[in-house]
């Protein structure tokens, strides 16, 4: 028992995320600034963000539905801390850890912080706040429809192992999913599904700053954004551990920055795209990849 | 289902001067838009009114922070044609000078907005370090970098030296490749394509209705621009052509400004190699009784100047009309019917500026109902320099 608190809590799971977390976002700016010509932030400066969001007031919005409002960071951050535990746990001990379907239980705590924002979004009350929402939604049904279909292929070469930690097993005794064609298709079609999960141009939709001002963060202020933030930089590792996991035979340092690399530059080199734009990407071109990717791997290639 | 009203402004991220656009919408797309402008009234044509011809010119220059020597070159082709002189060569070679290269950094700025607005920091701050050279080149020459105070009525103020010519030109060509780094970007990136092409078309009835002036006209067909239609300063003097394209949407006006640099560095270039040796400065000495008009093609369109004498040592009366003012109300025309995020670069894309552009409207505070608007406002104006004529 106390040992999972101890997984939960400080490593892998909260503290030591979160400590990665403002690392990668550090790093993501400070290579976004150098892209842009700008010098860009100290190493600490995520943190002295946090701390001081954390002292700044809380506003609440008279007409929010205040419980909805005050306790969904809550629930985004809960979620991403567990599913941070579930996903670093298989690459430090192996099989020993997590359950069958534990990858499933994944994919669902990985769209808890988008609905945990959604939620709270929409008890804010504000209208730019709702229009977030609306787009949040639509972009959650893009996202997940070709990202599912693409974490079939691992399952299916792995003649269907539905638990992390034997799929790293079975990638270091039988070699990456991504040395075969179909799991460089899945991974591809992963990779911008993460993308659109990080919220992150040209996905960042629903918080357009100049179209809709940071949209479902609107109304948040003080601690609770601080949180919100927190969670944001915590799926800035969760997500990609999670892909070099299925994907890739397990987590190292130099795979997820490779993954980190390739978030920055996407998101540097891109306008924002439409939320119809968006959907028809996901749905149009991503998720005929994905099926490609599936067959090609019923096929066992 | 009631429509939702999502406002821009007066204070918004989308653009840092004080406009509101109320934008009514249904799900994601707008259904009717109202435009108020008004909040940043700042009395420059009551102002000019006590103060002397020359002080006018630096008080004209601070109309606008981004095309700052738009007004002062439209107020002293006013003045000159109040006056009835003819400038000397050189000094008209050097306002075609500054005015382009005004041009080349009001339109690197607006390309980086562009990108801010589509979500595209990397163009911004692209865009922003391309125009460094541009204003180096304003120190190097005027000392400022930004408000040049270059013009005096009757010449300039400033001479410009042989010496850094070279210099000038040699910077200008090192831009042209960063020129074509911006027009690649603009026409094969797909997903800047994606965005832009198609939406918030004007057609040229629109353009004629609304009488939209200078990169929005041009951008939908419409070839007026002043500096061709009644030449002044030397752009008679050097060859150029007026950008047009048929699109008339965001993606147009992107590429009729991103060719528009290559057209005033080329002015630029031609400038410096024919500028001829002499005089900058014809000496004004009276003002006689009279009124001038000046026009200037700013980089966001015509700029009008009126100035009425009375033989003081002040305009008895200044008029100053900006080309935001045109434009701003043709967004009504091109939002309507797109989606919100089409909306904010439909809105940016008239390159809009208020601060040039502000006017005055009456309002009851009690009832919120508008006493006097734009109409009542020209027929005061006018009873006004009735009175001052007689």
């Amino acid at each position: 028992m106390l040992k999972y608190l101890f997984n939960f809590i400080i490593f892998p799971g909260f503290l030591f995320t979160a400590a990665v977390g403002l690392v990668a976002s550090w790093i993501d700016r400070k290579v976004t600034a150098r892209i842009q010509w700008r010098v860009g932030p100290p190493w600490y400066q995520p943190l002295a963000d946090l701390v001081k969001l954390s002292i700044k007031e809380i506003m609440i919005p008279r007409d929010s539905y205040k419980p909805a409002f005050l306790i969904s960071p809550l629930i985004g951050l809960s979620a991403v801390i567990l599913a941070s535990t579930f996903v670093w746990l298989p690459n430090l001990e192996l099989a020993k850890t997590g359950f069958t379907g534990d990858i499933i239980v994944i994919i669902y705590l990985l769209t808890l912080p988008a609905i945990a924002i959604i939620l709270g979004a929409s008890a804010s009350g504000n209208p730019l706040a709702s229009l977030g929402v609306s787009r949040e939604i639509k972009l959650i049904l893009a996202y997940e429809l070709p990202f599912i279909i693409c974490l079939l292929v691992p399952i299916i070469k792995s003649n269907g192992l539905l638990r992390l930690g034997e799929l790293v097993v079975y990638q270091r005794m039988n070699g990456s999913f991504i040395s075969s064609p179909s799991g460089i298709l899945a991974i591809l079609v992963a990779i911008f599904c993460m993308q659109a999960k990080l919220g992150l141009v040209p996905f960042d939709v629903s918080e357009a700053e100049t179209e809709i001002m940071a949209g479902t963060h609107i109304e948040y202020s003080g601690i609770l954004l601080a949180v919100l933030k927190l969670t944001r930089f915590m799926m800035m590792v969760v997500v990609p551990v999670f892909l070099t996991t299925v994907f890739w035979g397990g987590f190292s340092v130099w795979k997820y920055v490779v993954l980190l690399v390739i978030i920055i530059l996407m998101r540097n080199t891109n306008p924002r795209l439409r939320i119809d734009q968006a959907v028809r990407f996901f749905w149009g071109k991503m998720a005929a990849i994905a099926v490609i990717a599936v067959l090609l791997s019923v096929l066992g290639e | 289902m009631a429509n939702k009203i999502i406002p821009i402004g007066p204070y918004h991220p989308l653009q840092e001067e004080p406009e509101f656009f109320r934008l009514h919408v249904d799900g994601e797309k707008v259904v009717d838009m109202d435009i108020e402008l008004g909040y940043n009234h700042r009395v420059i044509e009551k102002i000019s009114e006590s103060k002397s011809y020359d002080q006018v010119t630096f008080l004209v220059e601070r109309i606008c922070g981004i095309c700052s020597t738009s007004h002062p070159f439209a107020y002293t082709n006013a003045i000159d044609d109040l006056l009835g002189i003819t400038v000397p060569e050189r000094a008209l070679y050097i306002r075609t000078v500054i005015g382009e290269l005004e041009r080349i950094h009001s339109h690197l700025l607006w390309l980086g907005l562009a990108g801010h607005f589509l979500g595209y920091n990397t163009v911004w701050m692209w865009a922003w370090r391309y125009r460094e050279p541009i204003l180096d080149i304003f120190e190097r020459v005027s000392g400022n970098r930004n408000h040049y105070a270059m013009f005096k009525p009757g010449g300039i103020r400033r001479d410009m030296h042989e010496e850094d010519f070279p210099w000038i030109k040699k910077t200008l060509k090192d831009l042209i490749p960063k020129f074509d780094m911006f027009k690649g970007a603009v026409m094969d990136d797909p997903v800047i394509r994606a965005r832009t092409e198609g939406i918030g078309v004007l057609t040229k009835e629109d353009i004629h209705d609304y009488s939209a002036l200078g990169p929005t006209a041009r951008a939908s067909g419409v070839s007026i621009d002043v500096r061709k239609d009644e030449p002044y300063a030397a752009y008679d003097k050097v060859e150029w052509k007026v950008i047009t394209h048929e699109g008339g949407g965001v993606f147009a006006k992107l590429l009729v400004r991103v060719l528009e640099l290559y057209e005033s560095a080329d002015i630029i270039i031609q400038c410096l190699d024919k500028m001829p040796k002499g005089d900058i400065d014809c000496g004004i000495k009276d003002m006689p009784i009279g009124e001038g008009i000046g026009r200037h093609e700013a980089p966001r369109g015509e700029v009008f100047h009126y100035i009425s004498s009375d033989g003081g040592n002040s305009p008895a009366r200044h008029k100053i009309r900006a080309p935001s003012f045109m434009n701003i109300f043709s967004n009504k025309k091109a939002v309507i019917g797109e989606t919100i995020s089409d909306a904010t670069i439909i809105l940016a894309a008239v390159d809009p500026c208020y601060c040039c552009t502000e006017r005055m409207a009456v309002v009851d505070y009690k009832s919120g109902k508008r006493i006097m608007d734009g109409q009542d406002l020209i027929r005061l104006s006018q009873e006004k320099t009735e009175r001052m004529r007689k």
